[in-house]
């Protein structure tokens, strides 16, 4: 396929996505916006998360700190002065963190900066450790970020978190970040690069011998990784408008690590296919935990029964077609157009 | 700190410390023979607690018959969460078993939060076991000797069987290598469904003496002790029985004591454990007693 012709398909879709937001953000309610406000940052997620794992084959259960990372530091970058001397009841904030003040866009920027510094910096070194060890390390990471921001009182306002975060992750940002994180990586895997990825996850002593610096190759990977898990974070705290460290507890983690798994491992339009079904199924499920009536029956709703049957679905996809959705099978315009029998140019 | 003080320390560390080991030890046979981190294990010791609860609140059982049927029921469960959700997914990649591991785990503590609510209930105790002794000045409670005391008989009993019995011997041979132990006849999934059994009674034992120490059962009481107990495994180095009973050890104390000398890190005390894993994992990946695994080429 030429590459006028996908340029012109790409900005086709694009068009129609913003149409399409446009639409629902005057026509849809605003529970069902915010399902797609959802979607989004779930999709930036679980791609963030894919490049870690689907991708380099770094095992990885550190999102929900890089996630808190993010949040946290584009929450105290947008909340006005004020409000943040007013919320910081159990210690006065100290400064600089008081006066800090940026827009939106640059908040959720240095959200993503600062998540991929401590990227960097857990990277150099637990990337050593191979398999489920670094699953482990990683997760533990994320439990002493928890911990540490439940205890950094004068910083974090501790285990009351921060309310009344001005909610300006509507559906515009949400998508534009989505789209960018969609693009960055997918030009990131289709470069040299991402073949040196692709290689260290498949066999990374003999990707060693072929002289890749794997270990920079990884931890790059991880710092992109993270960067991607702390806008995804700062958009969240944004969108939910409060934030506390009980919220990016392990759960998170692994509800990310579901949609990945169940969209497709080394598939980023599997990840985005993924982010759609669960998180849509997730709220739909909510309707089991109602009252539901049954002509003259009443069945009180059942506070949990959203997850357990959300757990057997799991298991369920996980047993029976394990390799997820689409099958680490990515959507691109080329295998598209031989689906439908034309000639592609490459 | 005066002598007293420390001393009940001491029994506070050993109790937590034995009970993380026990826990461990299901962690670290799961892991030795199927290379999984079995994420359901926390919760299999969670819903020990509540079988107790229920055989002496709902079918008036005396306590000792309500813990026995507990410890049957949970480890029939851990034999059935490896039929249901690990066993069909022995060829499959890793990854996809930790998955299931995560969706068993979840499974179960929500359909516990179903049944019983959220709210945390109260474990009946036995009396003998939770009247304070005093030595002088030094007060605690005969559980804090009790725990460590059945934790060495239960040990015991395991280095038994896993040393002295051709099951053991089936077990070690399958950590070893799973597919040479098969071609030598032995029944691998019946030995895998064994090792989960053991494990899941263990870890029933273990909550079953937790509910006593902290009288209050809920749902998602086996997550931290959980994710302790397998670091412990790991520290101890994973696959090794001693190994995961003297993390646990390390563990426990270093959770008591640092708190205790240090009051002002008592918030922090979650991320010890967390701290702690990531310095052995830099200095000794294998951990304490495990033995160096090459990587395969």
């Amino acid at each position: 396929m030429k590459k006028n012709t996908k340029l012109a398909l790409n900005i086709f879709c694009l068009a129609l996505l913003a149409a399409f937001l446009w639409w629902a953000q005057d026509n849809l309610n605003g529970y069902k916006v915010q399902v797609l406000n959802l979607v989004a940052v779930n999709a930036i997620l679980a791609i963030s998360l894919n490049l870690i794992y689907g991708f380099t084959g770094m095992f990885s259960l550190g999102h929900a700190g890089f996630m808190a990372i993010g949040a946290y530091v584009s929450a105290i970058l947008i909340l006005p002065a004020a409000q943040k001397e007013m919320m910081y009841i159990l210690e006065p904030i100290i400064w600089p963190f008081s006066v800090m003040h940026a827009p939106f866009f640059v908040s959720v920027l240095a959200g993503g900066a600062v998540a991929a510094a401590f990227g960097l910096l857990i990277a150099l070194p637990v990337l050593r450790l191979g398999g489920d060890y670094l699953g482990i390390a990683t997760l533990g990471f994320a439990e002493i970020i928890r911990v540490i921001f439940t205890n950094i009182t004068p910083i974090t306002n501790g285990a009351l978190g921060l309310k009344g975060i001005p909610g300006y992750a509507n559906l515009g940002w949400n998508y534009f970040w989505c789209v960018v994180t969609f693009y960055v990586i997918i030009k990131l895997l289709s470069s040299n690069f991402g073949n040196c990825l692709r290689a260290i996850r498949d066999d990374e002593v003999a990707a060693r011998a072929m002289g890749i610096n794997t270990f920079k190759c990884k931890a790059i990977s991880f710092a992109i990784g993270a960067f991607f898990a702390g806008v995804g974070g700062a958009l969240q705290g944004s969108l939910i408008t409060t934030i506390d460290p009980k919220m990016f507890n392990f759960q998170l983690t692994y509800n990310i690590l579901m949609i990945v798994v169940v969209g497709g491992l080394g598939s980023v339009t599997g990840s985005m296919v993924g982010a759609v079904v669960i998180t849509v199924l997730l709220e739909w499920l909510r309707f089991v935990e109602d009252t539901m009536t049954f002509g003259s029956f009443e069945i009180a709703g059942i506070p949990g029964m959203r997850m357990v049957i959300f757990s057997i679905a799991l298991l369920f996809i996980i047993l029976y077609r394990r390799e997820g959705m689409i099958g680490g099978y990515e959507f691109s315009w080329d295998s598209v157009a031989k689906r439908f029998g034309k000639k592609g140019d490459a | 700190m005066t002598l007293d003080m420390f001393i009940q320390h001491f029994f506070n560390a050993l109790t937590l410390g034995s009970l993380y080991g026990l826990i461990a030890i299901g962690y670290t046979m799961v892991y030795g023979i199927l290379r999984l981190i079995n994420f359901a294990h926390g919760d299999i010791f969670m819903i020990s607690a509540y079988f107790v609860f229920l055989g002496i609140t709902v079918l008036n059982l005396p306590w000792i018959p309500a813990v026995f049927i507990s410890i049957a029921a949970t480890a029939l469960l851990g034999v059935l969460t490896d039929r249901i959700a690990y066993r069909p997914l022995r060829e499959a990649p890793r990854i996809s078993a930790l998955i299931s591991a995560i969706g068993v785990s979840f499974f179960i503590e929500n359909i516990c939060l179903v049944l019983f609510t959220g709210v945390p209930k109260p474990m009946p105790r036995l009396e003998a076991l939770v009247t304070v002794m005093e030595f002088g000045n030094i007060r605690i409670l005969p559980l804090a000797i009790f725990v460590p005391v059945m934790t060495t008989i239960l040990i015991a009993g395991l280095l038994w069987v896993l040393y002295k019995t051709p099951p053991g011997l089936a077990m070690r041979a399958i950590s070893r290598d799973i597919e040479t132990t098969r071609l030598m006849g032995v029944k691998v999934d019946r030995i895998i469904a064994l090792t989960f059994a053991i494990g899941s009674a263990l870890a029933a034992a273990a909550g079953i003496m937790w509910a006593l120490r902290y009288p209050q059962i809920h749902p998602f009481m086996g997550v931290f002790p959980g994710f302790k107990a397998f670091i412990a495994a790991v520290l101890g180095g994973i696959g090794s029985v001693q190994g995961a009973m003297i993390g646990g050890l390390i563990l426990g104390f270093m959770e008591i004591m640092i708190v205790a000398f240090f009051p002002g890190l008592s918030g922090y005390r979650d991320a010890f454990a967390f701290v702690l894993l990531i310095l052995i994992l830099l200095v000794k990946p294998t951990g304490l007693m495990g033995e160096n695994m090459e990587d395969k080429i």
